[in-house]
Formats: C-alpha cells, structure tokens, sequence
C-alpha cells in the first residue's frame, strides 16, 4: 500500500529555491489531510545542511541523496535516482516544481514509473484520498481538473508563486536520512558543460512578483530604459508582448503569453500592450494589473483593476516619479 | 544525419476557447486548425541540419484526418516523408499514450536526432518528449533553444534556458531535443515546396500495424482522467484612473496601489 507524500527540492548551486518552500508548504497541507507522513527529497552535493530550512515548513523527513554527480540538475542522473527511490518506498504522491527543470524532471519520471502527471498545477486537492490537480489548458484560457488512472505514485507538478508559503516555524525540525542509491555512469549520458547566470539577478519573469512589461506601444527598443527605470523602483522583472518580441525589441526570453512565459506575479503593469488574446491568457492570474495605454477601446482594459488612458511616455516617468517619493 | 520531428495539430492561438455542454472538451467547430508553434521550430532546425549534414527528415504525427494538412506543410518546407497514424483507438490518448505511438512508429527508423515542441499550445502538459526519450532509450534535452550538431555528427550541444540564466548541455547521438522560441525562425513554405509536397511519400497507419494493443493507447490506455473544464475566473471590473494631466493619473495610481491594492 502506496503510503506518504513526497516533495522534490529544488536546488541551484547549492542554494534551494522558492518553489522548494512552496511545495513543502502544499504537501503538509495535503498530509495532515491524508494523516501520511511528508518526505522532501534533496538531491546535490554537500546539500545536508540545507535540510533544516525545508523542516521549518513542515517536512517530517528530508531524504538526502548527496552525490558529486547529482551538484546540477541532469535529467539521467535525477530522474533515476528518484525512480528508484520511489520504487522501493512506495510513495503515494511526488510533487514536484513546475520550473523548466522540474517539468522536465516529473517527464522522464512519470516514463520511468510508468504513471501519470499533471504538469503546472495552480491547485491540488483530495477526494476520497486520490490527488485531483487543477491545472490550466490553452495557456490559461480554460482550466482542467484531473485525477489519475491506475497510477502510484501520482506525479503533479506545481506553478511557481502560486501555492501559498506557511510561516517558517523556526522551533520545527525533520529527521534527516540518507538515501540509499546507486548511479551507474554509463547510464549517465547528458553532460552540463556550462551554467551562465543572468546579468543584474533579476527574477525570471515566471518566479517575479512584479512585472512592467511593454508592448508594441514602446515603439522601439531604446524606450525600453523607461520600463526598466520604473522596475528597478519597485524591484520588477521587466517583460513583453509578443509583437514587441517578433519585432525583435527584446529577447524571446522575456515573452509573456501563450508561445511565451504564463505568469502569475501580484503586481502586473502592461504599459502600450492593446491585449491580444494570446497575451490576456498568459498574464490572466496575475494578482493585481495595471494597464496604462492611449486606446481607451484596448482589450487590456477589461482585464485590469487600474487602467490609466495616457501616453505612456508621460504616464511612466511620472509613475516612478511618484513611487520614489512615496518609498 | 537522419531526423525525426514529432508533430501535432493544436488550435490556432487566435482562438477563443469554448468549454462544450459535456464539460470535460472544448468546442471545435470554426476552429483553425495549424501545426504547433513549437513543432514549426523543431521542423525548420532539423531542415538547417539536412541543410548542413544531409540525411532524411521525417514527420510524425498523430491524429484524424485533418492532421494530414500539418504534415503536407512540413512536407512543403522541405521534410522529405510523413508518417500519420490515423486510428480511432488513438484518439483520447494522453502523454504517455501518445508517446507509446510515437516510440511504435520511431523504434523501426533509421534516425540520429528527434526534435519535438517543447509542449503543445492546447494541453500544455509538455511531457510526451521526455516520456518518448525514456520509452526509447535516448537522452533528451527540453526546452532548447540553441543546437549545434558536432562536425563528426555524434553529439549535440544544446543550450536551454532555466530561471535566472542558460545551460549549455551535451549528449551524444541519438538524442530527443525539444524546441522553445527563439531556436530560430521558421521559413514559410514555398509555392514549388508546396506543389512538391503533394509527390512526398506519406504513410498512415493504424494502431494495430504498428504492433500496440488498443487498450494502452486512447482513453482507455491513458492514465489522466478530465473530471472537468472550467473558464478562468471572472475578473471584476477595474477602475479608470482619474485625473487631468499624466502627473495627476500617475499620482493617483500610485495612491491606489499603496492604499487600495496594498501592493506597493
């Protein structure tokens, strides 16, 4: 009998990432429901010590699995350690982040097991003890709620900044165990020869908590600076609309929208972006949206909760203006 | 160097999505039928590297009829054959049911490389790369969007982006990549390629011909169930900032954003 929940941390050079305490937070939710134990699964090298901060948000257990070649993220080398790890203990649910390294980690894993998975939940819930995962379709236009088939474990992966954080218990601790694993480097074929960090540390559009993004409105690549000014006052990602993207303004990197990045931050502020469908369902859930456009008649504004019909190259500025002296 | 480029046929991403009376599909009448955006990625990159190396590159997909017209048109960019596995027992097939027809089909070519999308735009789970790779045997390397073949043709470096920076990753042939915007700019078909198509050799087969018991595949074989779809949630109706100049709008924005949404 499939027994216990299981988190897969997610670490980067050593240091564990947000979505880690995200999906803790999710998973204890889910124990106490199931009255099953939670098992956070830490995989790097000489990453002991971090296992103390995924206690603090309600891990029962944090099984270790520290290996030279388990350091970076490869998609061999985790995907057959955590296989293995979920064959003999038998686990009835694995939640994993729904980052660009989970996703591609819950693939092979749900191959390996041969289960299903539910990729980028936005809300995971019980019904009669089986997991039912919430998840969007169609870049965010519709929902899907699904549940599995003849599938232990069931695999789900969770969209960063969506999940709610418990408070930190600093007094809570998590017994921590080695894995007992085995890695056979023949089987080991993909091989990171480079890891490059992104200029000024920035969070990804798709971890931000607040967005400028600009669209065809800017007019050109050089009125970016505007954008980039207002986010450094309010500690913003700066993104874009597709059109300003093919126009070759920005970097496919910083599209928001259906054949971009879905995101989901509390803040989001479109400035000269009309709305095209593609754009509304991939910045949809964000918390709190600000439009700023000259059109009165843009689509963007039957999404936003603020909508400022001006010239952006006067609205802007002065916005920054204003939030520096607030500050 | 020989590729193989997994296709499918989604909704245009114009398309406004409507949920049907069952509840658990959505409306598909009028709707505008293309080739992935990501799977036009992963066809134009294995035509560059036919370009470079030679070889064949085939088209694989899955689905009715229709799914033909995706076909004919990376046949019309420049792909040399299409394989259309064209079975009612297919339809309803999730990831992982995909992925088995997909190995059926692939297990028996002659291929160095398979380029996929890096998800479709219509159920946007993004997992049948990984789950083909494993079915096969093969390394995959997802979310690509830079590739380079090694002159010697038996490894491949490919760049990826994760949150915050970029991978570069190596794997030796035969390899899955999958394709992510920005890998490079599709060509568009042209009026010769397109007349040419029509000579192309296209096969269509059935679940039984490629060896797979129907119960593994369809919905049947999937191991997801849809209990229900749903629209996104309403928003409320927002509000107009006031005011007479950008200054005095700028004003009261940042006062509603600190007072009203607390958000700043």
């Amino acid at each position: 009998m499939a027994q216990g929940i299981w988190i897969v941390a997610e670490q980067r050079t050593g240091e564990l990432r947000k979505i880690s305490f995200e999906l803790v937070s999710e998973g204890r939710r889910l124990a106490d429901q199931l009255g099953q134990p939670l098992t956070a699964l830490l995989l790097g090298s000489n990453i002991k010590d971090k296992a103390s901060e995924l206690a603090k948000y309600g891990a029962d257990t944090v099984m270790v699995a520290d290996d030279e070649r388990l350091a970076t993220y490869t998609t061999d080398a985790y995907s057959s350690v955590i296989a293995a790890l979920a064959q003999k203990n038998e686990p009835s649910i694995i939640l994993l982040p729904g980052s660009v390294q989970g996703k591609d980690l819950a693939g092979r894993l749900a191959a390996k097991l041969g289960v299903g998975v539910a990729q980028d939940c936005v809300e995971l819930s019980l019904e009669a003890g089986n997991l039912v995962a919430k998840r969007p379709i169609y870049a965010g236009k519709a929902y899907a709620t699904v549940t599995f088939k003849d599938s232990v474990p069931q695999i789900a992966t969770a969209r960063p900044n969506v999940l709610v954080l418990n408070e930190p218990d600093e007094a809570r601790s998590a017994e921590v165990v080695d894995a007992e694993f085995s890695l056979d480097d023949s089987q080991l074929k993909t091989k990171v020869i480079e890891f490059k960090q992104e200029a000024g540390g920035k969070a990804d559009l798709t971890e931000a908590e607040r967005i400028v993004s600009g669209g065809r409105g800017m007019k050109g690549p050089e009125n970016y600076k505007l954008l980039e000014d207002l986010a450094d006052i309010i500690k913003a990602t700066v993104g874009a609309s597709r059109s300003a993207v093919d126009a070759g303004w920005r970097p496919h990197s910083d599209q928001v929208g259906q054949t971009g990045k879905v995101v989901s931050p509390n803040l989001y502020i479109a400035c000269g972006i009309s709305g095209a469908i593609q754009h509304l369902a991939g910045m949809g859930t964000s918390k709190v949206i600000v439009a700023i456009n000259k059109d009165p008649e843009a689509p963007i504004f039957q999404k936003a909760d603020y909508g400022v019909v001006g010239d952006l190259f006067d609205v802007v500025p002065a916005l920054a203006e204003q939030i520096r002296k607030l500050a | 160097m020989n590729c193989v480029v997994c296709l499918k046929q989604v909704p245009d991403t114009e398309t406004q999505i409507k949920i049907a009376q069952d509840g658990v599909s959505v409306v598909t009448d009028n709707i505008k039928w293309v080739m992935n955006p990501y799977d036009e990625y992963a066809v134009e990159e294995a035509l560059r590297i036919k370009d470079k190396f030679g070889g064949e590159v085939t088209v694989v997909g899955v689905g009715p009829k229709r799914v033909t017209e995706s076909i004919r048109t990376a046949l019309a960019m420049g792909a040399d054959k299409g394989i259309h596995v064209d079975d009612p027992s297919a339809l309803g097939s999730d990831s992982l049911g995909v992925a088995r027809i997909l190995a059926a089909v692939i297990k028996d070519l002659d291929y160095h490389l398979i380029l996929c999308g890096k998800q479709g735009v219509d159920d946007d789970y993004g997992v049948v790369g990984s789950i083909l790779a494993d079915l096969l045997g093969i390394p995959q390397i997802s979310v690509v969007v830079k590739l380079e073949v090694s002159e010697d043709g038996k490894s491949i470096k490919a760049h990826r982006e994760v949150e915050g920076g970029s991978l570069v990753i190596e794997a030796p042939l035969p390899a899955l990549v999958t394709a992510q915007k920005g890998l490079n700019e599709p060509r568009y078909a042209s009026l010769p390629g397109i007349m040419k198509a029509k000579k192309k050799p296209l096969d269509v087969k059935t679940i039984a011909e490629l060896g797979l018991d129907a119960a593994q595949v369809g919905e049947q074989g999937s191991k997801i169930k849809v209990l229900r779809l749903t629209p996104p949630a309403e928003r409320k109706a927002g509000k107009l900032v006031e005011g007479e100049t950008p200054e005095e709008k700028a004003a009261n924005l940042a006062k509603l954003l600190r007072e009203e949404a607390k958000i700043i």
